[in-house]
């Protein structure tokens, strides 16, 4: 009997406990969203900042957030996926890896700000990347790295030895065996890594800063020769993304509708990572459908 | 197979640009290029200018004014803050390096080497939370405050309420020129700090009993600025120096500026900027000033 | 015979296979290492310089309480002591994790082991929701909404390590949940099917058999959401007041390692005291999440059985 209450009693905190996140979570985004969504409208959207005048948009920085995301993910995924799958598949538990893991972890407490610096003296001014997206990308790395590699290593490990044991079992190498079978079935748990991070890349301010900018120029959306200058799809200009815009507009703006500007930004990015979360699950999982064959 | 080739094609990428960037590291040219044709007329070059994150918007603006002219010219605006303007435009890893402060009041940077160029006057006031109740001070009593000696509202004829110092960034443009004005060398009580103006506003909007000091641009009508020997805080007493606490901002190169870093600070300065986009960022036209201010603080007409 | 031997000692496409897979993974092991040591050699290098460049005393950094670093103290020596920033900085991270990881732990469970899909298919992307919110937003709802809250109820200014607790809680709880989700769900399911079977109520073999199973994933879950309230400075400099005074109770104004860093570092020149003494603050912050990180590991490995 006792088991029993005490099963009652567990159940009925976590559901104490789930009911006060919720609550939390609906305040907050109801908070953001109250204030922001009326304010967001298509011309907000699509025109460019003004530095102190109302009216400004965010076409620039809601596209730079966009492209920044795309190239963080292009330089750090690899990386990620690699380690995640030599921590998961080869390495056996020693000390080294042991090192590796505890070295990686303590580097997502690293503040945004020392990582933003040390971006700034290396990549901009030490590689000579100057201000610009690509030097953005790499600081950001930094903090993706960790929670892909985790995440990534932590989804390899959850799929079932049967499968490995099947794969090799029918002459397959390793590595095969890994790409071909491990990782299509770790798929989803990838994707909840990916997203975690790309929320820290929408999300993220102080590194930004003194690595892809505070300005946005203005760039020709029409020119799409990545070398030039103008090009909107050049990786080596200076980028303001939204949330630093949102800092920027929240601490130094003389910009009369700084609140306006600001809440309405915090709406958009709401619904852009929202819009990302569900895009790529849903891409993610007609993916995983069809490389695993599974219904 | 896909996959892999996949894979291995963008880590290939991603390691040959490691290896390409560190070579390049080693020819890197420190030299930021303002190279511009003395024989044509139009103006070319890099121009990248870090620092003040409060200078940035009116450089950022005045810029890309500067940019449809001279289609040419590159010009790159970051903020960083002013020690970091500062240190990179002495290293030369900058052009322009804005700064709220001079050069020489900061410590490590060889000012002898920069030369200045002041664009704008900015005035700050003392702002307190409307809940105090209070509109004028005398210096002494600012000063008293500000050390922690005064430490109730109603001591200042206020209302019964503790005063919560909020002081700025040690170190920052704002903060130095506070100091200066007021305190005259009496150290500031341990309080909060914050750094950028928008914070400071916000706190002390919030915060009954706050009181902290803005520059002009920042003040609206939520939060109390506060007349300091009955003279208000206003821009014709800031170009007469009747109301004392204000300070330049500055853009510094390295040795003298040429070709189209000069242009660009002549630009700087020239009435198309200082009559239109200084005055709609809340600042006061550097040519409006009936006095002058050196790096020591002593102030002389002009 | 010849031809049988040739096939047994040639490496198979297989062998290369695996060589190829092996060296890409030790490429990209090769290429995290060379970024954590590259980043970790330039803190240290800075951070260090504060002791051997400006000969200021380790001792006195670690435990004396005044920090004004641009001035000297009666024997001339800088003032740097930043002990209320590291007190100011474990306070407020232990306690948004000893906040956050029972909420974070019963989301986990209900949506690994209670709910029907439905549930956790709308609650999983509205929580990774809140980690792309920015920090200043969260910062400015607690000026705005937490501060005034504290406010009220304790007195005092607001402003504290119990905002700033506040604040970082809801920042922290995304990242541990969703990494304690996966490891939840990474739990095979024979392990819940034999406990069940043995007549284990739901709860026992949550308790006794899956959150154990379990403990070394949700471990890291909790560093990770520690690391993340380590390193965060703008939320946290905005609520807890960025005052760099010992902290006397929850409601008074103090500073973080990190907040303190943010709010000086673009004040101070490079090479200078002031400058190299905010590094010194980020070494200290390295040592320590390194030091929490080791803490909690070994506190895992005492419990597993």
């Amino acid at each position: 009997m006792n088991a029993k209450k005490m099963d009652h009693l567990a159940t009925g905190i976590i559901y104490f406990l789930v009911g006060v996140v919720i609550l939390l979570l609906v305040a907050i985004l109801s908070y953001i969203l109250f204030n922001g969504v009326p304010d967001i409208s298509w011309k907000f959207l699509t025109s460019a900042a003004q530095s102190f005048s109302a009216g400004g948009g965010i076409r620039d920085q809601l596209f730079n957030s966009l492209y920044l995301l795309l190239l963080t993910i292009i330089v750090s995924l690899p990386i990620g996926l690699g380690a995640g799958i030599y921590l998961a598949e080869y390495s056996t538990d020693n000390w080294f890896t042991d090192l590796i893991r505890t070295s990686v972890e303590v580097l997502s407490s690293l503040p945004s700000v020392v990582v933003g610096l040390f971006g700034y003296l290396v990549f901009v001014i030490k590689l000579n990347l100057g201000f610009s997206i690509l030097s953005g990308a790499i600081a950001l790395t930094f903090f993706n790295l960790p929670l892909l590699t985790r995440n990534i290593e932590e989804s390899l490990r959850s799929v079932p030895n049967l499968q490995r044991e099947a794969g090799m079992s029918l002459g397959l190498s390793h590595w095969k065996t890994t790409t071909k079978i491990v990782l299509p079935a770790a798929l989803p748990g990838i994707l909840t890594g990916l997203i975690l991070s790309a929320g820290r890349i929408f999300g993220e301010a102080a590194a930004l800063i003194y690595t892809a900018g505070q300005s946005a120029p203005t760039v020709d959306y029409t020119n799409w020769n990545i070398f030039s200058a103008t090009s909107f799809l050049n990786p080596m200009r200076p980028a303001e993304t939204l949330a630093v815009h949102i800092w920027k507009v929240n601490t130094e703006s003389v910009t009369p509708d700084a609140k306006l500007i600001s809440s309405a930004s915090s709406a958009v990015l709401i619904i852009v990572i929202l819009i990302f979360n569900l895009g790529a699950r849903y891409l993610g999982n007609k993916l995983y459908k069809k490389i695993t064959a599974t219904k | 197979m896909k996959k892999k080739t996949i894979i291995s094609l963008v880590l290939g990428f991603a390691a040959l640009m490691l290896i390409l960037t560190g070579c390049g590291n080693g020819s890197s040219s420190k030299e930021s290029s303002t190279t511009s044709k003395s024989s044509s007329s139009e103006l070319s070059g890099k121009i990248t200018a870090v620092g003040s994150t409060a200078l940035q918007p009116l450089v950022e603006k005045a810029a890309s004014n500067f940019q449809k002219k001279n289609s040419k010219v590159n010009i790159t605006v970051q903020g960083g803050g002013s020690g970091t303007g500062l240190s990179q435009v002495q290293d030369k890893s900058v052009t322009i390096g804005n700064s709220d402060i001079f050069a020489e009041e900061k410590q490590g940077i060889d000012s002898k080497k920069l030369t200045d160029h002041k664009v704008a006057v900015v005035g700050m006031a003392p702002v307190v939370n409307k809940d105090a109740n209070v509109k004028n001070l005398t210096m002494d009593q600012v000063k008293q405050i500000f050390t922690g000696k005064i430490t109730n509202w109603k001591e200042v004829g206020g209302k019964d309420e503790k005063i919560t110092v909020v002081n700025r960034a040690k170190g920052s443009g704002t903060r130095a020129t506070f100091e200066a004005a007021v305190l005259k060398g009496a150290e500031a009580v341990k309080s909060q700090e914050q750094d950028s103006n928008g914070t400071v506003q916000k706190i002390v909007e919030s915060t009954p009993g706050a009181v902290s000091y803005l520059a002009f641009s920042y003040m609206n009508d939520k939060i109390q600025p506060i007349s300091i020997d009955n003279v208000k805080p206003t821009d014709a007493n800031v170009e007469t120096d009747k109301w004392k606490i204000w300070s330049y901002e500055h853009m510094y190169t390295n040795g003298t500026a040429k070709g189209a870093t000069a242009k660009f600070l002549e630009y700087m300065n020239s009435a198309d900027v200082q009559k239109t986009l200084v005055k709609d960022m809340g600042y006061i036209s550097i040519q409006n000033m009936k006095v002058q201010k050196d790096s020591k603080g002593t102030v002389s007409s002009k | 015979m010849d031809n049988i031997q040739k096939k047994l000692q040639t490496k198979s496409k297989a062998t290369f296979q695996d060589y190829f897979g092996k060296g890409i993974c030790y490429l990209c092991i090769g290429m995290i290492i060379l970024l954590v040591t590259c980043i970790l050699y330039f803190i240290a290098s800075k951070g260090i310089a504060t002791f051997t460049k400006d000969k200021v005393n380790v001792f006195d950094f670690l435990t004396k309480t005044n920090w004004n670093p641009g001035a000297t103290d009666s024997h001339g020596r800088p003032d740097v002591g930043a002990l209320p920033m590291i007190v100011t900085s474990f306070s407020v991270t232990l306690l948004a994790a000893v906040l956050a990881t029972p909420f974070a732990l019963g989301v986990a469970i209900f949506m690994s082991e209670f709910s029907s899909k439905g549930g956790s298919k709308i609650l999983q992307p509205v929580i990774e929701l809140l980690v792309g919110i920015p920090s200043v937003v969260y910062g400015f709802i607690g000026l705005s909404v937490v501060v005034p809250f504290i406010r009220g109820i304790f007195g005092g200014t607001g402003f504290g390590i119990l905002s700033g607790t506040l604040v970082l809680f809801v920042m922290i709880l995304p990242t541990i949940t969703s990494l304690s989700v996966d490891s939840l769900r990474a739990v095979p399911m024979y392990y819940r099917e034999a406990s069940l079977a043995l007549g284990a109520t739901r709860w026992q073999t949550i308790y006794k058999v899956i959150l154990r199973a379990a403990i070394p994933g949700l471990l890291t879950a909790i560093i990770f959401g520690m690391a993340r309230a380590f390193g965060e400075a703008l939320a946290v400099q905005m609520v807890i007041g960025n005052a760099a005074l010992m902290p006397t109770s929850l409601v008074s104004p103090a500073s973080t390692l990190t907040s303190k860093l943010t709010t000086d570092i673009g004040n101070t020149v490079m090479g200078t005291l002031p400058n190299n003494a905010l590094w010194s603050l980020a070494l200290i912050l390295l040592l320590m999440s390194l030091f929490l990180n080791l803490l909690v590991k070994f506190i895992g490995k005492r419990g597993r059985f």
